[in-house]
């Protein structure tokens, strides 16, 4: 069994502009020690996806299941949720300064998490465990460090005084989300580094959210690619990147700086993603998908399984044939290529 | 924060400064007969410069206000014309009586208003806080005056021709006369003044609550696992009372200068009826006795606000 079995998630939000269906029908598996990443522009529904598994989604309407540890998340009451927040699932955010109490001192908030969930734990015996987290995150001089306040602490330093506290219970999972978004480009890779090293000491599995295919590259073993809060796409990291079957995936990966073909010039996916209030009833990426065809715009294609292998499925018409879809693209590329021409 | 501070007191001694001017220069330019008054309708013309000579009135204006500026730093605020008692005794008669009805009323309006406001936050839309939202409205459009008769009419006169003689009509018994006295004296006139200021309280935590609880460090402590009372209250509230102490600390300070209505309607001898009564009289020394006490309040809540505004948010502390 693995430990964490979603199945055909749905989230919908009721607000005065009509129904949003911020999540569209979502499953898949983890398990223990793995990695599995969520990708997707923003608004595909990737944090209200996670948020809502442990009811962190306030005023969401959810269905389907999702089994933790043989635990059912969505109809567990308050207090064993509870129980699991934290102790059992840990979090980090997009934004380390936001998401940490700008009045407490960090220590302070790593102390409240150990003995939130162990009161057998003395204050002084917390504090040193959380002195000795923030030297496992890397944080230089963490004995005196664990009186300063966020404030005090630079944007990578911050989202690793959040993995310390996510990880000081040591979590069966973690969910991080978008947790290199807000910082430089020069401290993403150490922070994904900590998480992985903690991850490696530790065992935890990891839900990894973010619309960045390079942090993905990095570190995760499966992947789920969303829009409009469907799945398009779920395969292992390497089918994607080589094998990849959807055309959305194709256009992320398009726009990659290392795969912009002649010289550095990037092919973002033209066009914006649909209002999920109301969603109609065909292909949700029809109006951006250079495919697109008849049966796209008539009918919402499911998930399916392509290429003969199990663990790879797709949302979309195009043929489920390896062969037949990679001359669909060939094709594709050379109309681009000779519509590019005159200019 | 240190030369912040002395800044702000330095400030605050040109405000006091300036405001004593006000008050003569008001007062002088107005038309004025307080010799007049005081020797009666009779009196010859000679009894009244007489009059005037012994209140100093006969000098020259800037005269006067030098010798008060010199005396009152020294502590000597003058004496009322009527009397010939000093004002520093007057105020420190009516200064307990404003202080009981300030911090009596200040202890209920904020248990009151950060009660109703942290339910109201906490269950938006909710039956509870439509309640509480007309609750307030309806004490916030409610002038205190009227309020303060209200409260007389329905609990101490309808109670008392009932039989019920539980309040008194109104006026002061010190607390040398028991705290039981005391506050049955007090407790309408607390009343009068802290439910119209609750529903400020109400609708200020409420929507300062709001803008908290949706804040990512709020979401941060509930991915804990932390109870939702310690999330509503440790984290939500610690950081939503910042407005709330600001806006008390400014309210406190104005209604320890006086509080007119109140003490009018309970007829409460405090600082803000000697003021009112003051005026009537034409009572210089005491009217700016009280201005400049009541500025002094004032000024000096505001800048304790700061150093509290310091003090609870160490972004601010720190810099
Ligand atoms: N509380 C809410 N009420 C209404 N709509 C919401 C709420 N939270 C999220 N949504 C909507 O759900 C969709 C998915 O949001 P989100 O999961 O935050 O996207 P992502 O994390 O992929 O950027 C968005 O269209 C967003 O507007
Ligand atoms: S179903 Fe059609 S529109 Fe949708 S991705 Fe596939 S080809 Fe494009
Ligand atoms: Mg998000």
């Amino acid at each position: 069994m693995s430990l964490l079995e979603i199945r055909d998630l749905e989230v919908s939000f009721n607000t005065p502009d009509g129904v949003v269906r911020a999540v569209r029908g979502l499953s898949f598996d983890l398990d223990r020690g793995k990695t599995l990443a969520i990708v997707g522009e923003s608004g595909s529904g990737k944090s209200v996806s996670t948020q809502s598994l442990t009811g962190l989604s306030r005023g969401a309407h959810v269905t389907g299941s999702a089994t933790f540890d043989g635990i059912d998340l969505l109809t567990a009451d308050e207090h064993q949720l509870r129980g699991i927040r934290g102790a059992r699932i840990g979090m980090i955010f997009q934004d380390p300064l936001s998401s940490l109490h700008p009045y407490y001192r960090v220590g302070w908030q790593i102390v409240e998490m150990i003995r939130a969930h162990d009161r057998s734990v003395s204050k002084r015996a917390a504090r040193d465990r959380a002195a000795q987290l923030l030297s496992m995150v890397g944080i230089p001089h963490a004995k005196d460090r664990i009186g300063d306040f966020p404030h005090q602490f630079s944007g990578g330093m911050r989202q690793r005084v959040m993995i310390a506290m996510a990880m000081s219970v040591e979590p069966d999972l973690l969910i991080a989300d978008e947790p290199t978004t807000a910082l430089d480009v020069t401290v993403q890779a150490q922070v994904l580094a900590v998480m992985r090293k903690l991850q490696d000491e530790m065992g935890t599995a990891i839900i990894l959210i973010t619309h960045d295919l390079g942090v993905v590259a990095e570190m995760s073993d499966e992947i789920v690619v969303m829009y409009a809060g469907q799945v398009m796409e779920r395969a292992s990291r390497r089918d994607l990147f080589y094998r990849h079957h959807h055309p959305y995936t194709e256009g992320l990966l398009a726009s990659l700086p290392a795969q912009g073909g002649k010289g550095t010039r990037l092919s973002p996916i033209k066009g914006t993603p649909p209002s999920s209030i109301n969603p109609p009833d065909r292909c949700p990426f029809a109006p951006r998908c250079p495919y697109a065809f008849d049966k796209c715009w008539r009918e919402n294609p499911l998930p399916r399984v392509v290429f003969g292998d199990p663990s790879h499925q797709s949302a979309c018409w195009l043929s489920t044939d390896e062969a037949t879809r990679r001359e669909e693209r060939a094709r594709m590329v050379a109309s681009k290529l000779s519509a590019e021409e005159p200019a | 924060m240190i030369r912040f501070l002395i800044r702000r007191i330095l400030l605050g001694i040109l405000v006091l400064w300036l405001i004593t001017m006000a008050v003569f220069g008001l007062f002088f330019v107005a038309p004025n007969n307080v010799a007049r008054t005081m020797a009666g309708r009779q009196a010859t013309p000679q009894t009244v410069e007489l009059i005037r000579e012994r209140l100093g009135l006969d000098q020259p204006v800037w005269k006067q206000y030098l010798d008060f500026i010199w005396k009152a730093l020294h502590g000597n605020l003058g004496y009322d014309y009527y009397y010939q008692l000093p004002v520093t005794h007057i105020m420190a008669q009516a200064l307990p009586i404003t202080l009981s009805l300030a911090l009596g009323a200040s202890v209920i309006w904020l248990i009151i208003g950060v009660t109703n406001g942290v339910l109201s936050a906490v269950y938006p839309r909710s039956f509870i806080d439509r309640g509480l939202t007309a609750f307030a409205l309806f004490f916030y459009s409610f002038p205190s005056f009227l309020l303060g008769l209200v409260l007389l009419y329905f609990i101490y006169y309808k109670l008392t021709l009932s039989g019920l003689r539980w309040f008194p009509p109104g006026g002061y018994a010190p607390l040398s006369q028991g705290p039981g006295q005391w506050a049955l004296h007090m407790i309408l006139p607390w009343l009068t003044l802290a439910l119209v200021l609750a529903a400020t309280y109400t609708r200020l935590t409420r929507s300062s609550m709001l803008d908290v609880l949706g804040e990512d460090y709020v979401r941060t402590a509930r991915s804990k696992g932390l109870s939702e009372r310690r999330v509503v209250l440790r984290h939500g509230l610690r950081s939503a009372l910042t407005p709330v102490v600001t806006q008390f600390g400014i309210d406190l300070g104005q209604l320890i200068g006086g509080v007119v209505v109140t003490e009018t309607v309970f007829s409460l001898p405090g600082l803000g009826k000697t003021v009112i009564d003051a005026i009537t009289r034409q009572d210089l020394p005491v009217i700016v006795g009280i201005v400049i006490f009541a500025s002094a309040a004032v000024v000096t809540a505001n800048i304790l606000v700061d150093v509290a505004y310091a003090l609870l948010d160490p972004r601010v502390r720190l810099h």
